[in-house]
């Protein structure tokens, strides 16, 4: 298996964006991912798409050939992967595992979603889909409400509080604040997220990742061919893709996703690294329990002090091990398909610091864990500088 | 009908487009006696974890409890 770097990266502005259309936001973060890397469209030998659901979104199938055809990529294969909200963290680990294993030398991995021609109903009902619909979703749960149902287990489990969720938005809104990216740069309070709109309880409006549109893209290459690309390649050291059933009730503790730990130790076994190292991370904050869940599953924390580790700011831009330093889910924006590329470009960005006002200090490992469903697929990737 | 125990529950506000017009309403995720577990609603009165629960009715694949 031979090392891969990632030698470019480039997004689009994460919102709701009423004159864009899927494949247009596609193409902005492919184009400004090319020109980052310094190659034209004529160099990528194979295109990942990741996206959930185009076909249900904006009524359009056979994505990949109708977005890298439109970024001047033809010929070469394109291929969507969909596995929910982790489809481009997963098309991100085929990505890789067609560099590492030789196959083709330059790859193209996109992720998009467009979801705000919707209403959040509709969009609700969409995102149910990823759920197991003969059984949970049929009873009339959301996502929302899954992961409000992980709450209140690892409440009433671990003693996590209201506050300790609160202090997860509170935290996310603050650095989303500084990038000008995210799809909401307001800076809430501890206060605000208590008494936010019910959603499903425990959760309320700030607990949950906003609905938004956007796109991602990042360009592989072996690692000794990175620097013909870039001054700046971000070497992937380690990444793993696990999966776990899609209903909950299927689950023996809906407390800690398996397909999270399972990704993590894979991924730390690869990169030669522990947990304790691991200097900075994006989490998949699609709702606040996740992201206090994904500390304890990664090793970052025991199990049930997720809550506690977030409240008392270790996880902070000026904390010990900054979580989601580009404002997460929850603030920088959740256009689902776009999510797990989105992480990888965060990640680029503070490794080769580039990150603005939100750059932290210690950037040279990062990781991120991009989670699909209520954790039936997660992909862990760490990278680092080259 | 079955019974069992509720392992957790959530009261829904924000509802998928076909369930708007039931909001708020309870589900919940029960360990039935009889082994494994099954997600249901909850009718009248609303529960908390561990309490005892009954299935009173089954609408179109979904079972509803109710406080044993």
């Amino acid at each position: 298996m031979r090392p891969v770097a990632v030698i470019g990266a480039g997004k689009t502005a994460f919102g709701a964006f009423a004159d864009r259309d899927l494949r247009s936001l596609a193409v902005e973060a492919g184009e400004k991912c090319l020109h980052n890397a310094r190659v034209g469209p004529a160099r990528i030998e194979s295109f990942y798409l990741g996206n959930f659901a185009g076909p249900s979104f904006v009524g359009q199938n056979h994505l990949a050939p109708y977005v890298s055809t439109a970024l001047g990529i033809t010929g070469v294969p394109a291929t969507r992967v969909e596995a929910a909200c982790a489809s481009s963290g997963s098309a991100f680990f085929h990505g890789w595992a067609e560099v590492a294993a030789g196959i083709y030398d330059v790859v193209m991995v996109a992720g998009v979603e467009k979801m705000t021609s919707q209403t959040t109903a509709r969009v609700s009902e969409i995102l149910a889909t990823a759920g197991d619909c003969s059984g949970e979703m049929r009873a009339g749960n959301t996502f929302a409400s899954l992961f409000a149902m992980i709450a209140r287990r690892h409440m009433h489990d671990f003693g996590t509080t209201r506050e300790h969720l609160a202090a997860v938005a509170v935290k996310n809104h603050a650095a989303g604040a500084l990038n000008p990216d995210a799809h909401m740069r307001k800076v809430i309070t501890i206060e605000q997220a208590l008494k936010g709109k019910p959603i499903a309880d425990p959760l309320t409006l700030y607990d949950c990742s906003l609905i938004s549109d956007g796109a991602a893209a990042v360009i592989l290459a072996p690692l000794e061919r990175a620097r013909e690309f870039t001054d700046q390649p971000v070497r992937v050291l380690g990444i793993a893709q696990a999966s776990d059933y899609v209903a909950l009730d299927q689950k023996a503790d809906i407390t800690t996703f398996p397909a999270v730990r399972m990704a993590g130790e894979k991924a730390y076994r690869m990169a030669g690294v522990t947990a304790s190292e691991i200097e900075f991370a994006e989490l998949h904050d699609c709702f606040t329990i996740a992201e206090i869940i994904a500390t304890e599953d990664l090793g970052f924390v025991a199990r049930g002090e997720g809550g506690p580790y977030a409240l008392a700011g270790c996880s902070g831009l000026k904390g010990a091990r900054p979580i989601n330093t580009s404002g997460g889910l929850k603030a920088k924006g959740h256009p689902v398909g776009a999510t797990g590329v989105a992480q990888i470009c965060d990640l680029v960005l503070q490794i080769r610091g580039q990150a603005g006002e939100r750059q932290i200090a210690r950037h040279s490992l990062g990781l991120a864990e991009n989670l699909g469903g209520s954790g039936a697929t997660c992909v862990v990737s760490i990278l680092g500088a080259a | 009908m079955k019974s069992g125990t509720v392992y957790t529950e959530t009261v829904i506000y924000s509802a998928p487009e076909a369930f708007t017009s039931e909001a708020p309403y309870q589900v919940a995720i029960i360990s039935l006696d009889s082994g494994g577990r099954v997600t249901g609603r909850i009718l009248g009165e609303r529960v908390a974890i561990d309490d005892r629960v009954a299935e009173v009715e089954e609408r179109q694949g979904v079972p509803f409890f109710q406080k044993a």
